[in-house]
C-alpha cells in the first residue's frame, strides 16, 4: 500500500489529456492520437500497479480515500476499490487504449474525439471506485456525454437519433435514480453505498423510510419497493435488461466501431455493477421479494436477443444481440445468488460460484466484446463501411490472421472451454442451477442458441467462395496483429488459468455473499 | 378693531398684500410703459415684474410673522402653513417663468396680474379657518382661473373651455355654499375648529350627511376628481398652457390644503365613518373612498387612450387627485403631512411637465404624443426632464412621486383595524400599474423613437431649461431626502 | 467595502449620461473597470470576513425619522454570495457588449444604473430602500431594451415593465400593509422579522408579497414576460435579466415574504409549490417547440426558475439553501446562454431561426461557440460537475417532505430539459454538418477575446461552483440557520 491518492490520482489522468488536447493547435492535431494513447497506457499503467499493490486476503476495501464534501446533501468524496471493482478498473483502462489504438483517424474534429474518449474514461473509472452516490452519479453522467457526441459526430447515417435516443434513456433513468437516492438520504441521512447497505442490514434504513415518508401513508416495504424499482430502473436503463434495452441496437450499429467496442466492452458494465454495489447491498430484501419477475427479465435478455439476432444481417446488430444475452447471463449469476429458496450456509459455495461468475463475464465479456467490434472495425475499414453478413464470405482464404483471431474470439464467446468465456458462464451455472434450476434450466437455450448465430457469423463471413467484391482483401498488418494481440491474450489466459482473476475476486465475492445472509 | 389688530392684520397678510400690490403694478406697467412694444418683449417684461412680486413676497414671507388670533380665525394658520405658501409662491414663480416665451395672448400684463392674484388667493385659502374667507379666497382663485383659462386667443377651444369651467365651477360654489351654510346652521360657528368640537356633541342627524356630501362635492369640483372632473380635460387643453400649469400644481396643492382642514379640522374623527369591511359607516371617508376609487379608475384608464399631451396630462391629474384623497382617510394628524407632501411633489412634477408642454409650444410644436418623438436628440434635456416628470408620476423611486405615493398609500389603510380598507389600496396599487402603461409611453416617444422627419435641435429659452431643471433636481432630491419636505409640514 | 460597488455603479453612471462623447471604447473600458472593480471588491470583502449568519450593518442612516426609513446596508451571507453572482453577471455582460457601437456612453449609463440597483436590493436592510431598490431597476431594463433590443422590442419592453410593475405593485400593497399593521413604525427588517404578524395578516399578506416577488422570478402562469423580453433584450441586458434580475424576485421572496410571514408561508406552501412545478414543466415543454434560439433560453430561464420558486415555496432548509444555489448557479449559466446566442451566434450570423442556423455550420465554423454552448448546456441540464446539479438536488431534497409527487413531475422537468437542450445544440450548432457549405455565407466573424474571457469567467464560476459549492454554502446556510430565519424555522421545521 502507498499513501498516494491512488484512486483519483488513476482517474484523473485522463483529463489530464483533455487539456492538452483542448488546447493543441489545429496544426498538431495529428498528434493528437500519439497523446491520447501515451495518456492512456499511462492510466493503463497506473491500473496495473493497482492491481500489483492489491490485497488479495480480506476482500475488503482497500485504497480508500475521504473527504467531505458537501455535507448538507451527504456528498462525501469517497472511494476504494475491492475484489468487485477491481477487474473493472482493469478493464476500462485496458479497453481506452485498445479503442485508441484500433480506430481509425476521424477525418473531422480529431482533437474532440479524442479527448472526449478520454473524458469517457475518467467517467468510467470514477463511476466504478465512488463509494458516495453524489460523485458516483458524477462520474455516471460524466460517461454520459462523451458516449452522446461521440455517436452523435463520428456515428453512421443514423447517429443523430440514435445518439438522442441513447441519451434520453440513461438520462431518464438517471433521473429514476437521482430520485431514489434523494428518498433513501431524507431517510438516512447518508448518501454512502456501504454506510447504506450496512443501514439495510440492520433494519434502520427501512425505520428511517417509514419516519421520513410518514405523510405517504404507504407501509416502509411498499416505499422501499418503489425505491428500488426506481433505482433498478436506473441501473437496468444502462445495461441493457430487457425491456430497457430498444435503445441498445440502433446505438451500437451507428456508433463509430471504436466507440461501440467502448459502450458494451465498459459502459454497460456501469450498469451491471451498480446492481452489485448498489442494488442489491441497499434493498436486499427488496431484490428478493422482486427476484421472480427479475429473473424472467433476465432470462428473457438471455433468450430473446438470440433469437432476434438471427434474423439480422447486420454484423454489428448481431453482435449487439450477442452482448445483450452475455450481460445477461452477469445478471443471472448476480440474481441467482440472492434466491432465498435453499436456505443454509452450504449454498454458500453456490451463491460465490455464481457471483465470481459474474465478477469475471463481465471482465471477459469486456474484453471478448471489444475484440470483436475491433474486428468487426477492421472488416468496415477494409470494405469502405459494409457489414452485412452477405458483403463477406471465404475470408479465411484471403486473411487467415484474421480469420484465427475472429474465430477465436467468436468461440470464446459462445463459451468454449479453454477460452475465457467459457470460465464465467461455468461457474455462474454451476452456481445457478442448484439455486434456481427453473431459471437455469430456461436459460440454457440462449447459450444454445448464441452458438448458432455466432457460428452462422463465423461462417458466413469466412467460409464459402470469396466474395467477388473481396478478392483484393488484405490480411492483418503487423501494426493492427500488435494491437490485437494483447486481446487475444487475454481471452487465453483467464480460460487457462482462470485463478488469476479468481484469487482477487473470490475473498470479496464470499464476503459480500456473507454480508447477504438473510 | 383697534390700531394694533389693523396692524397685526397687515403684518399677517404682508405677503399676500405684495402679490396683490405687484399685480397692480404689472397691470400698469404693461398699458403705460410695455405697452406699445412687441408682444414677446411685453411678455418679458411683465413676466419680469410678476416675478420680482413672488420674490418680495417670498422674501416677506421668510420674514416670519408671527401668526396671531384675528378675525375669527380668518387667518389662523395651520403648522406648515407659511412654509406651504412659500411652496406656492415658488411654483407660481416657476409658472411666471415657463409663460415669458408663450405668445398665446396679447394681454401679456392681465395674465400675469391675474396669475399674481390667484396666488394671493391660494395663500388665503390655505391660511383660513374661517368658513367665511374660506369660501371668498376660494371664489378669487376660481374666478382668476376662469379668466387666465379663456385668455388664450388662438385655441378655439379655450373659451369654451373657460365658460365650462366656470359652470362648473359655478355649481360648485353653489354646492359648497349651501353645505357651509348648513353647518352653520347646525353649529352657530363659522370656524372649522369650533365646528369640529361641537359637531362631535350633535347627534347624526341627515341634515349633517346632507352638509357633508354639498360641502365635499363642492371641493371635489375643484381638485377635478371623478365623477366632478368633467370640465378637466378641456381645460388643461384648451388654457394658455401656464394657466394650466397653475391648476394642475397650486390649485392643487390648495385644494388639498383646504380639503386636509375641512375634514379633519371642520368635520373631525367623529364624523368620519368607516369604509372597511362592510358595513360601512356613514361619515366623509366612505365619501373619499368612492371619489378616489373612482377617480384612479377613471382617471387611468381614460388616460390609456389619450394622444394630445395636455389631456393626457389631464386625465392623469384626476388619477393623482384620487390617489391624493387615499391619504385623507386616516383622521389622526399624522396623515396631513403624507397628503400634503403628496400634493407638493405632485405640483412639482405636473408643473414641470406642463413646462415641458409650454416649452414645445413656444418653439412651434404641437405637444402629442407622436410630436414628441424625436425629443430625445433635438433636446436632450427637455426630453430627460419630462421622462423624469412623468416617472416620478408613475411613482418610479427614487423620484419624489414614489414617496408620495408609498406615503398616502400607508395612511389609507393605517387607521383602520384588520386592514379593512385593503381593497382600496389594491385597487390604487393596480391602478397604477397601469398607469405606466402611459407613463411609458411618453418616456418612449420622448426618449427613443426617432423623429418622423428630421427635425433641427429645439430652442428653448434659458430660463425656462433652468426652471426645468430646478424642477426636476427637486423631484430628485425630495425623493432621496423625502424629509426636506416632510419635516415642515409635520 | 461591500456597498462600495453599489456607489460606483451610480458614480460612474451617473458619469457616462453626462459625458456624451460616442465612438470610442472608453465607456466600455470605464463600465468594465466599474463592475471588475466591484467584483473585487466583493470578493475581497467576503474572503476577508467569511459571511454566515451574522449581518453585518454597512452604513445605516436615518433616512425618513418620522417613518422610520433608514439608508441601512447590511449583509448577510446570502446577500455575500448574491452579490459575488452579481459581480460576476455584470462583468461578463460587459464583455459581451464590447461590440456595442451605438451610444455606448448611455448603454453603459443605463447597464450600470441596473447593477447598481441590484446591489442595491441585496444590500438593503430597510424594507422601504428595498423597495426603492427594486424599482429602481424598471427603468434602465425598459430603456436598453426598447433603444437596444431586436425582435418586437417595443413590445417586450413595455410588457416585460409593466409585469415587473404589476409585481412590484402587488409587493408595494404586501409592504405598505406589513408596515402599517406592524404598528411599530420601522422598517427595518430585523426587527419586522423579529415581529409576529396575526395569522389573518399573514394568511393574506403572504400570498401577495410572494406572488408579487415571483412575478420577476417568472412564475407561472405569469411568466410570459420573461421569454419575450429575453429574446428582444440586447445580450448584456439579457444576461442581467436572466441572470441576475430575476433573481432579485426570489431575493425578496427569500428576504421580506418568507421569514416577516413564515406562517402565510406554510399555508400556501403547496399552492406555490404546484405553481412552481408547474412552470418547470410548461418552460421546459415550450421551450422544446421554439424555433427562435433565444426563445428556447428564454423559456429554460422560466423553467429553471421554477425550481428556485418550489425550493422557496419550500422552504425547508434544505430547499432554501438549494433555491439559493440555484439562483447563483442559473445566474451564470442563463447569462452564459444568451452569451453564446445573442453575442457569439446572432451578432454574426444575424439569425436566431434554428431551421436557418443549420446552414452556418456553426459547429465548424463558431468551435469555441459551440463547446461554449454544449457545456453551458449540460450545466443547465442539471448534469453534475456543474453547479445546477447540486442547487436541484438541494430543492428537490428539501420538497420530499412536502410532497413525493411535485418532486416526481420536477424530475420530469429535468428529463424534459435534458431534451430541449439536446435539441438546441443540434438544431443550432451541428444541423448542417453532413451539407457543404454555403458559398453565399461568409464565414462569421472569428471569436474576440472579450468574448473568450467573458466565457471563461462564466465557466469557471459554474464548473468550480458545481465542484466545490461548500465555498459558497457554507455562506448561505450559516445564513439560513441565524436569527433573522429563527421564525420560519420554528414554523417549517416542526
Amino acid at each position: 500500500m502507498t499513501d498516494l491518492p491512488m484512486l483519483t490520482l488513476m482517474t484523473l489522468t485522463p483529463l489530464i489529456g483533455v487539456v492538452v488536447l483542448m488546447v493543441l493547435p489545429a496544426s498538431l492535431a495529428r498528434a493528437s492520437r500519439p497523446i491520447t494513447l501515451g495518456i492512456s497506457l499511462l492510466t493503463l499503467l497506473e491500473g496495473v500497479f493497482l492491481a500489483h499493490q492489491f490485497r488479495t486476503e480480506g476482500g475488503q476495501l482497500q485504497f480508500i480515500e475521504r473527504a467531505p464534501w458537501i455535507p448538507s446533501v451527504g456528498a462525501e468524496y469517497f472511494v476504494g476499490v475491492d475484489g468487485l471493482n477491481l477487474l473493472l478498473i482493469l478493464l476500462t483502462t485496458l479497453l481506452i487504449p485498445f479503442a485508441i489504438a484500433t480506430s481509425p483517424f476521424p477525418s473531422e474534429r480529431p482533437r474532440l474525439y479524442f479527448a472526449l474518449i478520454l473524458a469517457l474514461e475518467t467517467g468510467l473509472l470514477g463511476n466504478f471506485t465512488a463509494l458516495n452516490f453524489v460523485h458516483w452519479f458524477l462520474y455516471w453522467e460524466l460517461g454520459l456525454i462523451p458516449a452522446y457526441f461521440l455517436i452523435k459526430f463520428w456515428g453512421g447515417p443514423g447517429r443523430r437519433t440514435a445518439a438522442l435516443q441513447f441519451f434520453l434513456f440513461t438520462f431518464a433513468g438517471s433521473v429514476a435514480l437521482l430520485l431514489a437516492f434523494q428518498a433513501l438520504f431524507l431517510a438516512t441521512g447518508t448518501m454512502d453505498f456501504p454506510n447504506l447497505a450496512a443501514l439495510a442490514r440492520d433494519g434502520s434504513l427501512s425505520s428511517g423510510l417509514s419516519r421520513a415518508f410518514a405523510w405517504t401513508g404507504l407501509n416502509p416495504t411498499r416505499l422501499a419497493s418503489i425505491l428500488f424499482l426506481g433505482t433498478f430502473a436506473g441501473l437496468a436503463v444502462k445495461i441493457p435488461l430487457v425491456p430497457f434495452h430498444t435503445w441498445l441496437p440502433d446505438t451500437y450499429a451507428e456508433a463509430p466501431t471504436s466507440v461501440t467496442l467502448l459502450l458494451t466492452g465498459a459502459l454497460s458494465k456501469m450498469g451491471v455493477y451498480g446492481i452489485l454495489r448498489i442494488l442489491i447491498p441497499i434493498f436486499p430484501a427488496e431484490t428478493r421479494t422482486m427476484l421472480s419477475p427479475i429473473l424472467v427479465g433476465v432470462v428473457v435478455s438471455i433468450v430473446f436477443p438470440t433469437l432476434v439476432a438471427l434474423a439480422q444481417t447486420d454484423l454489428k446488430r448481431i453482435l449487439a444481440y450477442s452482448s445483450i444475452n452475455h450481460l445477461g447471463y452477469c445478471l443471472l449469476g448476480i440474481f441467482v445468488a440472492l434466491d432465498p429458496v435453499p436456505q443454509g450456509p452450504q449454498w454458500a459455495n453456490e451463491r460465490a460460484a455464481a457471483l465470481n461468475g459474474a465478477v469475471l463475464q463481465m471482465f471477459n465479456h469486456g474484453i471478448n466484446a471489444a475484440l470483436l467490434f475491433a474486428l468487426v472495425g477492421i472488416l468496415e475499414q477494409r470494405t469502405g463501411g459494409r457489414r452485412q453478413l452477405e458483403d463477406f464470405g471465404g475470408l479465411r482464404a484471403r486473411a487467415p490472421i484474421l480469420a484465427g483471431m475472429l474465430g477465436t474470439a467468436v468461440f470464446a464467446s459462445l463459451g468454449l472451454p479453454g477460452l475465457s468465456g467459457f470460465i464465467g458462464e461455468f461457474l455462474i451455472f454451476k452456481g445457478a442451477f442448484p439455486l434456481a434450476p427453473g431459471a437455469a434450466a430456461l436459460a440454457l437455450p440462449g447459450l444454445m442458441m448464441t452458438a448458432v448465430f455466432l457460428l452462422t457469423l463465423l461462417h458466413r463471413v469466412l467460409n464459402g467462395p470469396v466474395n467477388p467484391a473481396r478478392q483484393e482483401f488484405q490480411d492483418l498488418s503487423r501494426r493492427e496483429c500488435l494491437v490485437l494481440a494483447p486481446m487475444l491474450a487475454l481471452l487465453v489466459l483467464p480460460g487457462i488459468l482462470p485463478q488469476l482473476l479468481l484469487r482477487w475476486t473470490n475473498p470479496s465475492v464470499v464476503a459480500f455473499v456473507a454480508g447477504l445472509a438473510p | 378693531m383697534n390700531g394694533p389688530l389693523h396692524l397685526d392684520l397687515l403684518r399677517q397678510l404682508l405677503p399676500e398684500a405684495v402679490l396683490v400690490v405687484s399685480a397692480l403694478a404689472v397691470l400698469l406697467l404693461d398699458l403705460r410703459v410695455f405697452g406699445r412694444r412687441a408682444l414677446s418683449e411685453r411678455m418679458a417684461n411683465s413676466g419680469t415684474c410678476a416675478a420680482v412680486g413672488l420674490l418680495a413676497s417670498w422674501g416677506v414671507l421668510g420674514m416670519g410673522a408671527v401668526p396671531v388670533e384675528t378675525l375669527a380665525g380668518a387667518f389662523r394658520p395651520l403648522p406648515g402653513t407659511q412654509f406651504l405658501k412659500g411652496v406656492l409662491l415658488l411654483l407660481s414663480l416657476a409658472t411666471v417663468v415657463f409663460a415669458m416665451p408663450g405668445r398665446f395672448t396679447r394681454h401679456a400684463g392681465e395674465f400675469f396680474a391675474l396669475l399674481l392674484i390667484a396666488t394671493a388667493g391660494m395663500m388665503l385659502l390655505i391660511g383660513t379657518d374661517n368658513l367665511l374667507m374660506l369660501f371668498v379666497a376660494l371664489e378669487l382663485v376660481s374666478l382668476t382661473l376662469y379668466v387666465l383659462t379663456a385668455l388664450h386667443e388662438e385655441r378655439p377651444g379655450a373659451t369654451e373651455a373657460a365658460l365650462k369651467y366656470f359652470l362648473f365651477g359655478g355649481i360648485a360654489a353653489a354646492l359648497t355654499l349651501f353645505g357651509m351654510s348648513l353647518l352653520y346652521g347646525l353649529t352657530g360657528s363659522v370656524q372649522l375648529s369650533v365646528i369640529g368640537s361641537r359637531l362631535a356633541a350633535l347627534p347624526r342627524e341627515p341634515l349633517l350627511w346632507i352638509a357633508l356630501v354639498m360641502t365635499l362635492s363642492g371641493l371635489a369640483f375643484k381638485i377635478a376628481v371623478a365623477p366632478f372632473h368633467l370640465w378637466a380635460p378641456d381645460v388643461y387643453q384648451g388654457a394658455p398652457t401656464p394657466a394650466a400649469a397653475l391648476v394642475a400644481s397650486g390649485s392643487k396643492v390648495a385644494g388639498f390644503v383646504l380639503l386636509l382642514r375641512v375634514l379633519h379640522v371642520g368635520f373631525g374623527a367623529n364624523t368620519a365613518g368607516s369604509a372597511g369591511r362592510i358595513p360601512w359607516s356613514p361619515g366623509w371617508i366612505p365619501w373619499i373612498a368612492v371619489l378616489s376609487t373612482l377617480s384612479m379608475v377613471a382617471g387611468n384608464l381614460t388616460a390609456l387612450r389619450q394622444t394630445d399631451l395636455r389631456r393626457l396630462l389631464a386625465y392623469s391629474a384626476i388619477a393623482q387627485g384620487g390617489y391624493g384623497l387615499l391619504g385623507l382617510m386616516d383622521p389622526r394628524p399624522e396623515s396631513g403631512a403624507a397628503v400634503l407632501y403628496f400634493a407638493v411633489t405632485y405640483a412639482i412634477t405636473a408643473l414641470g411637465a406642463f413646462g415641458v408642454v409650454a416649452a414645445m409650444e413656444a418653439a412651434g410644436e404641437e405637444p402629442t404624443l407622436p410630436g414628441l418623438a424625436g425629443l430625445g436628440r433635438r433636446s436632450p434635456v427637455l426630453a430627460a426632464c419630462l421622462s423624469v416628470f412623468v416617472l416620478s408620476m408613475a411613482g418610479i423611486p427614487p423620484l419624489a412621486g414614489f414617496f408620495g405615493k408609498f406615503f398616502v398609500f400607508v395612511r389609507a389603510i393605517s387607521s383602520e383595524p384588520q386592514s379593512g380598507r385593503l381593497w382600496i389600496l389594491s385597487v390604487a396599487v393596480g391602478t397604477s400599474a397601469v398607469a405606466l402603461y402611459y407613463y411609458l409611453q411618453i418616456v418612449r416617444h420622448a426618449l427613443l423613437l426617432p423623429a418622423a422627419t428630421p427635425a433641427p435641435a429645439l430652442r428653448v429659452a434659458p430660463l425656462t431649461l433652468f426652471a426645468l431643471l430646478l424642477l426636476a433636481g427637486a423631484t430628485l432630491v425630495l425623493g432621496f431626502l423625502p424629509g426636506l419636505l416632510l419635516n415642515p409640514l409635520q | 467595502m461591500l456597498a462600495f460597488p453599489l456607489y460606483l455603479c451610480f458614480a460612474s453612471a451617473l458619469g457616462l449620461l453626462l459625458w456624451r462623447r460616442t465612438a470610442s471604447r472608453l465607456p466600455h473600458w470605464i463600465t468594465l473597470a466599474t463592475c471588475g472593480l466591484g467584483l473585487l471588491l466583493t470578493v475581497t470583502a467576503v474572503i476577508q470576513r467569511t459571511p454566515g449568519a451574522e449581518v453585518v450593518t454597512l452604513v445605516r442612516l436615518p433616512w425618513i425619522p418620522t417613518w422610520g426609513a433608514e439608508f441601512h446596508l447590511a449583509a448577510d451571507g446570502l446577500s455575500a454570495s448574491l452579490l459575488v453572482l452579481t459581480g460576476i453577471a455584470s462583468v461578463g455582460g460587459v464583455l459581451f457588449s464590447w461590440n456595442v457601437q451605438d451610444r455606448p456612453g448611455e448603454f453603459f449609463s443605463l447597464y450600470l444604473t441596473l447593477i447598481g440597483a441590484v446591489y442595491g436590493v441585496f444590500l438593503s436592510w430597510d424594507l422601504l430602500l428595498f423597495f426603492v431598490f427594486y424599482e429602481l431597476a424598471i427603468i434602465p431594463k425598459y430603456l436598453l431594451i426598447a433603444r437596444w433590443g431586436s425582435t418586437r422590442r417595443d413590445y417586450a419592453a413595455m410588457k416585460l415593465a409593466l409585469y415587473s410593475f404589476l409585481g412590484s405593485a402587488a409587493v408595494l400593497v404586501g409592504i405598505v400593509a406589513l408596515y402599517a399593521t406592524s404598528g411599530l413604525n420601522t422598517l427595518d427588517l430585523s426587527a419586522l422579522a423579529r415581529h409576529s404578524f396575526p395569522p389573518s395578516t399573514q394568511a393574506w399578506a403572504f400570498p401577495v408579497l410572494f406572488a408579487g416577488f415571483a412575478i420577476l422570478a417568472g412564475l407561472w402562469p405569469l411568466h410570459t414576460w420573461a421569454p419575450t423580453g429575453h429574446v428582444a433584450a440586447p445580450t448584456a441586458a439579457s444576461m442581467l435579466l436572466a441572470g441576475v434580475i430575476m433573481k432579485l424576485g426570489a431575493y425578496g421572496c427569500l428576504r421580506i415574504a418568507l421569514p416577516l410571514l413564515p406562517e402565510g408561508a406554510r399555508e400556501s406552501r403547496f399552492v406555490f409549490g404546484v405553481l412552481a412545478v408547474a412552470g418547470i414543466v410548461w418552460g421546459a415543454l415550450v421551450a422544446l417547440r421554439q424555433r427562435d434560439f433565444k426563445f428556447v433560453i428564454g423559456y429554460s430561464s422560466v423553467s429553471h426558475m421554477g425550481f428556485v420558486i418550489l425550493g422557496l415555496a419550500m422552504a425547508t432548509p434544505l430547499a432554501l439553501s438549494g433555491a439559493v444555489l440555484q439562483m447563483i448557479s442559473h445566474g451564470i449559466i442563463a447569462g452564459l446562454l444568451f452569451a453564446v446566442v445573442g453575442r457569439m451566434v446572432y451578432d454574426r450570423t444575424h439569425t436566431r431561426d434554428l431551421e436557418e442556423l443549420g446552414a452556418h455550420r456553426l459547429g465548424k465554423t463558431l468551435p469555441f461557440a459551440a463547446v461554449t454552448f454544449v457545456l453551458a448546456g449540460f450545466a443547465s441540464m442539471g448534469v453534475p460537475g456543474f453547479s445546477g446539479f447540486i442547487a436541484e438536488l438541494q430543492i428537490l431534497l428539501g420538497t420530499w417532505p412536502v410532497s413525493g409527487r411535485l418532486v416526481a413531475v420536477a424530475g420530469f422537468g429535468i428529463l424534459l430539459g435534458a431534451a430541449y437542450v439536446l435539441r438546441a445544440v443540434h438544431l443550432g450548432f451541428f444541423r448542417g454538418d453532413d451539407s457543404p457549405p454555403l458559398e453565399a455565407l461568409a464565414p462569421p466573424a472569428p471569436i474576440t477575446v472579450p468574448e473568450v474571457l467573458g466565457s471563461g469567467l462564466l465557466l469557471v464560476s459554474t464548473v468550480g461552483l458545481g465542484l466545490f459549492p461548500g465555498f459558497v454554502l457554507d455562506w448561505i446556510q450559516p445564513a439560513l440557520a441565524g436569527p433573522f430565519f429563527d421564525g420560519l424555522r420554528r414554523v417549517m421545521v416542526p
